[in-house]
């Protein structure tokens, strides 16, 4: 009887990790409201609307980034699809939203503009549960979840890796993109939603509105990152990153590694929707070119440069590359996809634990 | 009521038609002025019994020539005042009125024309005027056409005008007319005349003429139909040969070399900003050659995407070898500079590249199926590309070495290949074929910095369907997408049926994963 020493189970976060866990709520829940709405417009100290709506786009967009990190960090599966999930997540709310609208319409119909536009009389089945909020958060899970589910079974079930898998998950976005381009698939086609009034009848552009969805999100994104935290200690976590380094191990070990991957893929996917679920109602637009497939390969470069196989780096990364996107598409709008190329390149020639990976070496090597 | 008034009127017109007949003045004034349907009317009267001057007149007031001085019209030629009666020179007054024509009585002018054109004694002016007339007809025209087919002399004019007679015929008051219309017609190949005997079937009460336009459309539409398979097939084997160019440079660097070049449209688009810099150039410095500068055109866009991946793999994707997802990332980091590097260059709009002379036009091959040169060049341009690939990597030293060297590189490298040189020679040619990709695009769609964006995930899916490594297999991918693509198109339009042609995709590696696994053993692993 050989001894099989199981690693010492390690605490969800180190007592430094959790200060810093809660000091990251406490700013952003407390401070960041504070410095928004009580400072003077005038103070140094206070935060612009625009600073607090940004933040608030690129926590969503961090969200994503922590989703990409537990399918490919974690488990070596590149997905180029996940704008998809990030988007029907956006389109579940989306639809929800307007029917929030009303009466409100430009055309005063109980129907959303662009069905009285294209002379429809009446919702087509797939609205039939937009107009509850609990059916929406339903949805806003279920359908990134279901879709992956079907489309993951199917992949791995025939043990589709690597690029592969990459490629065939840019087609299914770029094919999801045609098809809500189309008007008549009920989606508001290249228009996609927008123009929102109000949500839980409260409406929409008011600042108590908007600071309470930049609390939820920050809440969202501070728990989501301790339940990925929790995910990757546990002996399910340790398993995905064993099929990341050599699958055919874990396979020959007895492990059937179709459920672990399908499983993980289908949690990043419902991260995502509901990070595009919270996204929409705060940037007041969905359309269908958030699924092309630029986007997708986006949220694979915030990982990268964040350093990917860590849970902090792809939230670092988000913020790290969405802020110099708003200040480069600003200020020097040609050099954005110039930098952004170089970004791709540098990072992985240079950098492939990114800069969390960058942090720590550094350290490592000073002491 | 009506019938009594329009046979009335055909006798009148019989009467008027037998008198030898030139345009009066009161002719040209009813068709200058007044209302637009006295107008109309006075225009077809005159159309029965052209003269010469009657076309010249008519020919005038379609070109919005001709001014009333007073009530009389008179036609401004060269800026002198012509009288259309009389032909003779007369002074036009500061006062005198253009005479307005609206978009009606312009297409009844052109009608007109058309049908006095039918006289000419050019063949091609004939040509021309019975291609105008069209399926737009009547029994008015009647007497004109049998004019004009008693006259006809080249056959295969005198055809189509048998064609355009019948058509006349057919809204005749004569059953046995009609019927004689109605079988003839069942010669055409026109998807027009298919139109006209189905209205005619609406309204026909004889029973006789009923059966026969019955037979004739079922004929008509039976040959449409072949028309339309042919198309189909024809538009799909262009699609597929344009597949096929794009998925040719990708064969190489992905099927041979194994690696994922998301840069791949970005290095045919250079081809084609390269044609269209050699068509600026011509333009301005050879302008006499310039039906010919696409020949001078595929060598520049080859070298100029073969130079390019040569330095991309010199100085990126030589590193990560082995490393694919990464691979992936920073080709698609390369394309997305590639793509703002010919927007600072060449501007975000769209660049013009014309098609050659010879290039332009096409064959007519059935009524409705006409096959055009441009396509049928890039349908033979593909073949030889495909022919030169096969030559270069089966029978030549370097593609021995390509080869080589993908089959198992420590040992081509023992036998003393160089194989870094081999790689960067490998991925420059897929790169240069890429490139004449974009060179036969810029012939058939529009040259833009995002002209590879389009391409990139079709031309993934072709070497993936295909497998990997052989380039048979991406010749069948290639044709059987393009075929099926245009077949699902005429189905279902065109956004659904790409949607179904990636949605099959997906099944059809689900069922044949060895479509995409060509590696076997331990090298699946990598």
């Amino acid at each position: 009887m050989s001894n099989i020493t199981l690693p010492t189970p390690q605490p969800l976060l180190t007592r430094t990790g959790w200060v810093a866990w809660l000091a990251a709520l406490m700013v952003l829940c407390a401070l960041v409201p504070a410095l928004n709405l009580l400072v003077p417009a005038g103070s140094a100290l206070h935060l612009s609307d625009f600073a607090v709506a940004l933040t608030a786009k690129i926590m969503c967009y961090a969200i994503c980034a922590l989703a990409m990190g537990l399918i490919w960090g974690y488990t070596g599966i590149l997905s180029l699809g996940h704008g998809l999930f990030f988007a029907l997540g956006g389109y579940a709310m989306g639809m929800y939203l307007m029917r929030q609208i009303g009466l409100d319409g430009n055309y005063k119909s109980n129907l959303p503009d662009f069905m009285v536009f294209l002379d429809w009389k009446e919702l087509p089945w797939h609205w039939a549960l937009s107009g509850s909020f609990g059916a929406t958060l339903f949805l806003v899970i279920a359908v990134p979840g279901l879709v992956a589910f079907v489309f993951g079974y199917f992949a791995f079930r025939s043990r589709i890796k690597g690029v592969y898998f990459s490629i065939i998950t840019q087609a299914m976005t770029f094919a999801a993109m045609l098809l809500f381009f189309r008007n008549e698939t009920g989606f508001g086609g290249n228009n996609g939603f927008t123009d929102f009034k109000r949500i839980l009848d409260i409406p929409i552009a008011t600042t108590s509105m908007r600071m309470t969805l930049f609390v939820m999100t920050s809440v969202t994104l501070l728990v989501f990152f301790l339940l990925a935290r929790w995910l990757v200690g546990s002996k399910f976590g340790r398993v995905l990153q064993a099929v990341r380094d050599a699958e055919s191990r874990v396979m020959f070990s007895g492990y059937s590694t179709l459920g672990y991957k399908l499983t993980i893929w289908t949690i990043s996917a419902m991260m995502c929707g509901v990070a595009g679920a919270l996204y929409v109602p705060q940037v007041g637009i969905i359309n269908p070119s958030e699924m092309s497939p630029a986007n997708s390969i986006e949220i694979a470069i915030w990982a990268a440069v964040g350093g990917r196989a860590t849970l902090i780096g792809p939230i670092v990364g988000a913020f790290i590359v969405n802020g110099a996107k708003s200040w480069l598409t600003v200020t020097y709008p040609e050099f954005w996809l110039y930098f952004l190329g170089a970004l791709f390149i540098g990072v992985t020639l240079f950098l492939p634990d990114g800069v969390v990976g960058l942090i720590k070496k550094l350290k490592g090597g000073k002491a | 009521m009506p019938k009594r008034i329009f046979q009335w009127l055909m006798i009148a017109m019989l009467l008027i038609a037998a008198r030898a007949y030139a345009l009066s003045a009161d002719e040209a004034k009813s068709m200058a002025s007044g209302e637009s349907d006295a107008r109309v009317a006075a225009l077809q009267k005159a159309v029965e019994n052209a003269d010469a001057r009657t076309v010249r007149f008519i020919q005038a007031l379609a070109d919005d020539a001709v001014k009333l001085v007073g009530e009389v019209p008179v036609m401004v030629l060269d800026g002198k005042g012509i009288d259309p009666v009389t032909q003779a020179e007369v002074s036009v007054p500061d006062t005198a009125e253009d005479v307005m024509n609206n978009n009606r009585m312009r297409g009844e002018l052109d009608t007109a024309l058309a049908a006095v054109k039918l006289l000419s004694p050019e063949v091609e002016v004939r040509r021309a005027a019975i291609k105008t007339l069209g399926g737009q007809v009547d029994a008015g025209k009647l007497p004109l056409l049998e004019k004009a087919l008693a006259s006809e002399t080249a056959p295969d004019l005198k055809e189509k005008l048998q064609l355009l007679r019948a058509a006349a015929m057919l809204g005749s008051d004569d059953a046995a007319k009609r019927l004689e219309a109605a079988t003839q017609l069942g010669s055409s190949a026109q998807a027009a005349t298919k139109t006209l005997l189905v209205e005619r079937l609406q309204v026909e009460t004889d029973g006789g003429v009923k059966a026969a336009l019955q037979k004739s459309l079922g004929t008509v539409e039976a040959r449409l139909a072949w028309g339309d398979r042919l198309g189909a097939i024809f538009s799909g084997i262009s699609l597929g040969s344009i597949l096929l160019l794009v998925a040719l440079g990708l064969a190489i660097t992905y099927g041979l070399m194994g690696v994922i070049n998301m840069a791949h449209g970005e290095l045919m688009m250079i081809g084609a900003y390269a044609t269209y810099t050699v068509q600026v150039l011509f333009q301005k410095y050879l302008p006499g050659a310039f039906d010919w500068y696409l020949l001078a055109a595929l060598p520049v866009a080859f070298m100029a995407s073969a130079l390019v991946g040569a330095a991309l793999e010199r100085s990126v994707i030589r590193f990560l070898y082995g490393r694919p997802l990464e691979t992936l990332l920073a080709t698609w980091g390369i394309s997305l500079m590639l793509m703002q590097l010919v927007r600072t260059i060449f501007g975000a709009q769209n660049v013009g590249v014309e098609n050659p002379s010879w290039m332009s036009g096409g064959v007519q091959l059935l009524g409705n199926l006409s096959l055009p040169y441009n396509r049928l060049v890039i349908v033979a341009f593909a073949v030889a590309v495909l022919a030169g690939v096969w030559f270069l990597i089966e029978k030549t030293r370097l593609g021995l070495f390509v080869r080589g060297v993908t089959q198992n590189r420590p040992i081509a490298s023992c036998m003393g290949v160089n194989t870094a040189r081999i790689d960067t020679y490998a991925f420059a040619l897929g790169s240069g074929i890429a490139g004449l990709a974009g060179c036969a695009l810029s012939q058939v769609g529009n040259v833009g910095p995002d002209l590879g964006q389009g391409y990139i995930v079709d031309s993934f899916m072709v070497v993936v369907l295909g497998g990997v490594g052989q380039l048979a297999g991406t010749v069948y991918a290639a044709m059987g997408l393009g075929i099926l693509n245009k077949f699902l198109e005429g189905w279902t339009g065109a956004v659904l049926a790409k949607i179904a042609v990636l949605v099959f995709i997906i099944i059809f590696i689900q069922k044949r994963p060895q479509g995409i696994f060509a590696m076997k053993g331990r090298s699946a692993e990598a």
